[in-house]
């Protein structure tokens, strides 16, 4: 199978243009009732993340009741979806029992992905089965650099299967794929492979999401709709912990692929200490006041 | 004096700017003051601070508190020590200022140098000491030893006075940081200028950035962010009276935050004893009380 794969074929990308065009996303001045408006699409685009080797049931209980009322007032929406580890599954189901947060796990050997494929699939299948309705996927990224280009296709197509209902998140962990050019081959590879969503990283390694790669990511996804007519969702994970870095993104989200993709069953932040900053600009813009953290929960 | 020789070159002068973080950035609301001599001359134009500067210089001060307080205390001292080491090579551009900008004599400004260098050092002194004379054994009915000792409040505001450009400025800063706590001065007078002469001081005295923040500006015009700052945990106000110290404490109250209000000394004159006392480290120290099993 893997010999008979076309590699698809990808524009190059220009490395100084694509910088400088994110760079231009941070210039937009975004204020009094838009800003309001942002702040709360941000929250309900966000993937409320626990992703720690000291994750214990109640810290993700906590996480839970933070997801389904993250403030303490009612003109605050709901997050998108609570991400945790797969053992931690059933715990957010029975916490999130009766509303419309998503439980996202990441599976397939996270953060390293490095288990065979019959492993990988087999934990998302099992995954699935605890009542995850989204499914984070790492890529193999050795065999991905290693130019198995055949091999990430049919891994992504296999656990997408094994998905069944659930939504399915391919991680290219951006920062370990090195350069642009390698960051549109493998987000093309994982549309065509059937992702419903592309993510940028595990927030495991050094570089996370930055607005020059989510911005080649968003440019293929783009233009897979133009060719296609299918859309795909984004999400960055990993650095992006201001308010105002969010903003940005809306910006570039709209600027690049339109209001469609403006809602969180097409854009995710995957993001723990960002939801904190963005109350406190909530709160900022609701009494005239600045807010601190300290009256926030924690996480 | 000898006749000055034509001069070739342009003089450059020097760009005043706020201090937040131990860096020097302009103001972000890009406004400015225009500050003169007492004889009305020009002397620079001052950054005249936003609400969003204020809030940027919290965030500063809220980072550095807790590494500031963790410090030993000999080692604040030392480092009081070091501003006033600063502050006395620096004493002649100090003594000019306050002689062509606030129209001091000779006399006066050497005074107020003279003041502003031995306060430094004096409270440099009590950082190690104030907490053994203010802290306490307590006898208690139980098998416990039992004691209290002041800590710092945490991030205080400082409406600085609105006299003595130096003097005043040292006095009212000095005893909220010798404790550990963070401050940010905003400093609302004729000769701001003075002030930011004074950051610099700090800036080579290894005093860790973000401890100490100086806004230039309009008092007014950021007074209701400043008492209702939700991460400021308190404000050490200088010279207001009725209505601006009534709107500070309603504010202020709405988020429990700790308030003193400074009487201005007669005729400001900040080099009285009366402006110096162990007793100023007070107002912004909290104390905690532990109960140790015997």
């Amino acid at each position: 199978m893997a010999n008979e794969y076309v590699v698809p074929r990808v524009p190059t990308v220009d490395r100084v243009a694509a910088d400088e065009r994110a760079a231009k996303f941070a210039t937009r001045s975004i204020k009094t009732t838009a800003k309001a408006a942002g702040l709360k699409l941000v929250v309900s685009m966000i993937d409320l993340t626990t992703l720690e080797g000291q994750d214990t049931p109640g810290k993700v209980r906590m996480l839970c009741r933070k997801a389904r009322r993250p403030i303490n007032h009612d003109d605050c929406p709901t997050v998108g979806a609570v991400c945790v580890y797969p053992p931690m599954v059933p715990v957010a189901v029975e916490e999130l029992k009766g509303t419309d947060i998503n439980i996202a796990a990441v599976a397939t050997y996270f953060p390293s992905g490095q288990a065979t494929l019959e492993e990988r699939v087999d934990e998302v299948r099992r995954t699935v089965e605890l009542g995850a309705d989204e499914i984070d996927m790492v890529i193999s990224r050795g065999a991905f650099l290693a130019g198995e280009y055949g091999r990430i296709f049919d891994e992504v197509a296999a656990v997408k299967e094994a998905c069944g209902k659930a939504h399915l998140k391919v991680i290219l962990e951006t920062g370990e794929l090195k350069t642009y050019d390698n960051i549109r081959l493998a987000s093309q590879i994982a549309i065509d492979a059937g992702a419903d969503f592309i993510k940028t990283s595990t927030g495991k390694v050094a570089v996370n999401a930055t607005m020059p790669i989510t911005l080649v990511m968003l440019e293929t996804i783009r233009d897979h709709f133009m060719k296609t007519g299918k859309m795909v969702g984004m999400k960055p994970a990993g650095g992006i912990r201001t308010a105002k870095q969010a903003l940005r993104y809306l910006a570039m989200v709209k600027e690049t692929l339109g209001d469609a993709w403006l809602s969180p069953d097409w854009f995710r932040f995957g993001a723990s200490s960002l939801l904190n900053d963005v109350l406190m600009q909530i709160e900022k813009q609701r009494t005239g006041r600045y807010h601190s953290d300290r009256y926030l929960s924690i996480s | 004096m000898a006749k000055k020789a034509k001069r070739e070159r342009l003089d450059i002068y020097k760009t005043f700017k706020l201090y937040i973080g131990g860096r020097f950035p302009r103001t972000e609301s890009g406004r400015y003051l225009t500050e003169t001599t007492h004889k009305g001359a020009f002397v620079a134009n001052i950054c005249r601070a936003s609400r969003k500067d204020f809030r940027d210089a919290v965030v500063a001060a809220r980072k550095a508190q807790s590494g500031w307080a963790g410090r030993t205390p000999f080692n604040r001292s030392q480092i009081f020590y070091r501003m006033g080491e600063m502050l006395e090579s620096r004493r002649d551009g100090f003594e000019r200022a306050l002689q062509e900008r606030a129209g001091y004599s000779e006399k006066k400004a050497v005074a107020e140098v003279d003041a502003a260098i031995d306060r430094l050092v004096w409270y440099g002194g009590w950082a190690d000491k104030f907490i053994q004379v203010f802290g306490n054994t307590n006898p208690v009915a139980s098998p416990h030893f039992n004691f209290t000792m002041p800590e710092p409040t945490g991030v205080v505001a400082s409406l600085a006075p609105r006299s003595a450009p130096l003097l005043g400025l040292v006095t009212s800063m000095a005893p909220l940081i010798v404790s550990g706590n963070a401050v940010v001065c905003f400093v609302d007078h004729d000769h701001r200028s003075i002030a930011i002469d004074f950051a610099e001081v700090l800036h080579c005295s290894d005093l860790p950035g973000g401890v100490v923040n100086i806004l230039t500006g309009h008092r007014d015009e950021v007074l209701g962010h400043v008492s209702g700052h939700r991460d400021v945990d308190g404000i050490a106000v200088f010279d207001a009276e009725g209505d601006e110290r009534r709107s500070i404490g309603l504010e202020a109250a709405d988020t429990v935050k700790r308030v003193h209000f400074y009487d201005t000394p007669d005729k400001a004159d900040w080099s009285d004893s009366a402006a110096q006392s162990p007793y100023w480290i007070l107002p912004f120290v909290e104390f905690k009380t532990a109960w140790h099993p015997m």
